[in-house]
């Protein structure tokens, strides 16, 4: 195959692939986080150490249990959703009628607690978790070789994305999840028990933290700082998109995985802060972010 | 005689440090249309939003059907049978107009029918796909009172709801509200124009700093009209 702008096609869609594979976690995380300050106000700065939880649960569950990826990817988002609701139920709870301020404070201190417990646990040099058997090897595309798990992460990470801006636009209980982001005591007195429907947010928001986790336990090393070093691009997406929209989390996480991937090809010196600087370009142009609206 | 459909009985209501309410008592018995009067600010809304449980705390008594609800949450209350609709509409922006209707939930049985919602609403049937705040101000008034009739409940606040409209779409406001007297709605209606009020009620309340200050049955209206000029400052 010819080169593309001089760049020899494998490479180019290799990066391609690595930057939707990147894009797929910023989609995923962007989301919950969207969807968590919706409705609760609160900007959850512990979703990257419930995404390593997420992915250490993954882990745990296999090395010490036996219990396989397919059972992970149902057990694992219950059992982190559930450490979620207990944090929402027992501290979050009191910050929402605060400043933003106070629920990052919040989030962040148990974001540095849980992964200094992990890593006091498990050290910080990273574990390999085995790709599942029947996601194994890998698939000529004619264009370029693709390892099938990277591939199935892609189209799950899509799956999970389209189905929850389904849910959230096109459902009642989607509707009922708008309506309270936007008037909770409203909702409230059509009888509906608000804080409940927070509770079960937060819940999932940090169920699809975990979510991403497992998916990313076979690709990324399972180490303590995985979500740390993933959190921060996060949130330069979130910023970029437009707190609290959800197909422009969706959006936004993809294209930047795919910018991020393309800068790599093409300039590789910018590939580590290209989205910093859209970022701040962003910011400058449209402070609400590309999909976000001022609130 | 039976207890009242709603009892309130020396409530007081705060937001945050500012005591708003201090010791409101009325009543409202089963089938009436009771409006409550008063000048900006007398705490009109804050009656209707603790009734509801929406203000930061309550104190006193709020019973409705002979149940009393002053510690319960408002979804709870709600679900009595209490639906609220507020002075400010609270269309929902990310909804279209269906889905502002079809929003709150039954809570019970008996509730209208959407098709005649439909027959004294018409203009919402043709609006059902727009956003619900592109409505004009009659029209988001007009799915404001709809969302609450599907529900089944009984009781119904009215805050305002003639506020800022045309005198066309205040005539057929009016219209509605005879109707669901009609039907058999119980009715808490809070109103600034004591005319129109006059068309409506069975009786008044004079609200003034926080408490209820007179009460004037609908037909001494006219007897009463300069102790009501004196109340409302008109
Ligand atoms: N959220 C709030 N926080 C603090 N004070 C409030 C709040 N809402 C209303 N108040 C105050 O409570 C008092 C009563 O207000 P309320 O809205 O009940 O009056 P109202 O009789 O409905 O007036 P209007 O005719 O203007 O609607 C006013 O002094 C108002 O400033
Ligand atoms: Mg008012």
């Amino acid at each position: 195959m010819p080169d593309i702008f001089g760049i020899p096609p494998q490479a180019l869609f290799g990066q391609l692939l690595l930057g939707l594979i990147n894009g797929s976690f910023y989609a995923m995380l962007s989301l919950g986080l969207a969807i968590i300050f919706g409705l609760l106000n609160i900007i959850n700065f512990t979703h990257g150490a419930q995404y390593m939880m997420g992915a250490f649960t993954a882990w745990m569950l296999l090395n010490w249990l036996g219990i396989s990826y397919w059972w992970s990817m149902l057990i694992v988002p219950v059992v982190v959703g559930t450490f979620g609701v207990l944090i929402e139920r027992t501290m979050l709870r009191h910050l929402y009628k605060l400043d933003h301020l106070y629920g990052l404070l919040l989030t962040f201190g148990i974001a540095l607690i849980v992964q200094g417990m992990y890593r006091d646990q498990f050290g910080s040099s990273g574990l390999p978790y085995r790709i599942p058997d029947a996601l194994r090897g890998g698939t000529d595309l004619g264009f370029m070789y693709m390892p099938n798990y990277r591939g199935w992460v892609v189209a799950v990470s899509l799956v999970v994305c389209l189905t929850t801006w389904f849910v959230i636009e096109k459902t009642k209980l989607g509707a009922y999840l708008r309506a309270a982001t936007e008037n909770p005591p409203m909702v409230q007195a059509f009888g509906i028990n608000v804080p409940r429907m927070v509770t079960l947010t937060y819940g999932f928001g940090v169920g699809l933290a975990a979510f991403s986790g497992v998916l990313a336990a076979p690709i990324y090393q399972v180490s303590p700082q995985m979500g740390a070093d993933l959190i921060i691009v996060v949130f330069a997406v979130v910023v970029i998109g437009g707190m609290g929209s959800i197909m422009g989390s969706i959006v936004t996480g993809f294209g930047l995985g795919i910018i991020e991937g393309l800068t790599k090809v093409f300039y590789p010196e910018a590939s580590a802060t290209v989205i910093f600087v859209i970022m701040a370009i962003v910011l400058l142009l449209k402070p609400a972010g590309l999909f976000g609206r001022v609130r | 005689m039976a207890e009242p459909m709603l009892a309130v009985r020396g409530l007081n209501a705060w937001y945050g440090e500012s005591h708003i309410l201090h010791g409101v008592d009325l009543d409202v018995r089963q089938g009436e249309v009771v409006t409550m009067l008063g000048r900006n600010g007398a705490g009109k809304t804050t009656t209707m939003k603790s009734v509801m449980g929406l203000v930061g705390a309550r104190k006193g008594s709020v019973r409705y059907e002979g149940r009393e609800t002053i510690d319960l949450p408002a979804y709870r209350i709600a679900r009595q049978g209490i639906a609220f609709c507020p002075e400010e509409r609270a269309i929902f922006a990310s909804l279209d107009v269906a889905e502002n209707l079809m929003l709150p939930p039954a809570v019970g049985p008996g509730g209208m029918s959407v098709d005649t919602i439909f027959e004294l609403f018409p203009n919402l049937k043709e609006r059902l796909s727009s956003q619900g705040t592109k409505l004009s101000g009659g029209e988001q008034q007009m799915l404001a009172i709809a969302r609450i009739l599907r529900t089944g409940a009984r009781l119904l606040l009215l805050d305002e709801p003639t506020e800022g409209l045309a005198p066309v779409i205040v005539q057929q406001i009016g219209h509605t509200i005879r109707r669901l007297k009609s039907e058999g709605f119980t009715i808490l209606l809070v109103e600034q124009n004591f005319r129109f009020a006059a068309t409506v009620a069975d009786r008044h309340y004079v609200m003034e700093h926080g408490r209820i200050v007179d009460e004037i049955a609908n037909d001494a209206l006219e007897a009463n009209m300069d102790k009501l000029h004196e109340y409302l400052g008109v």
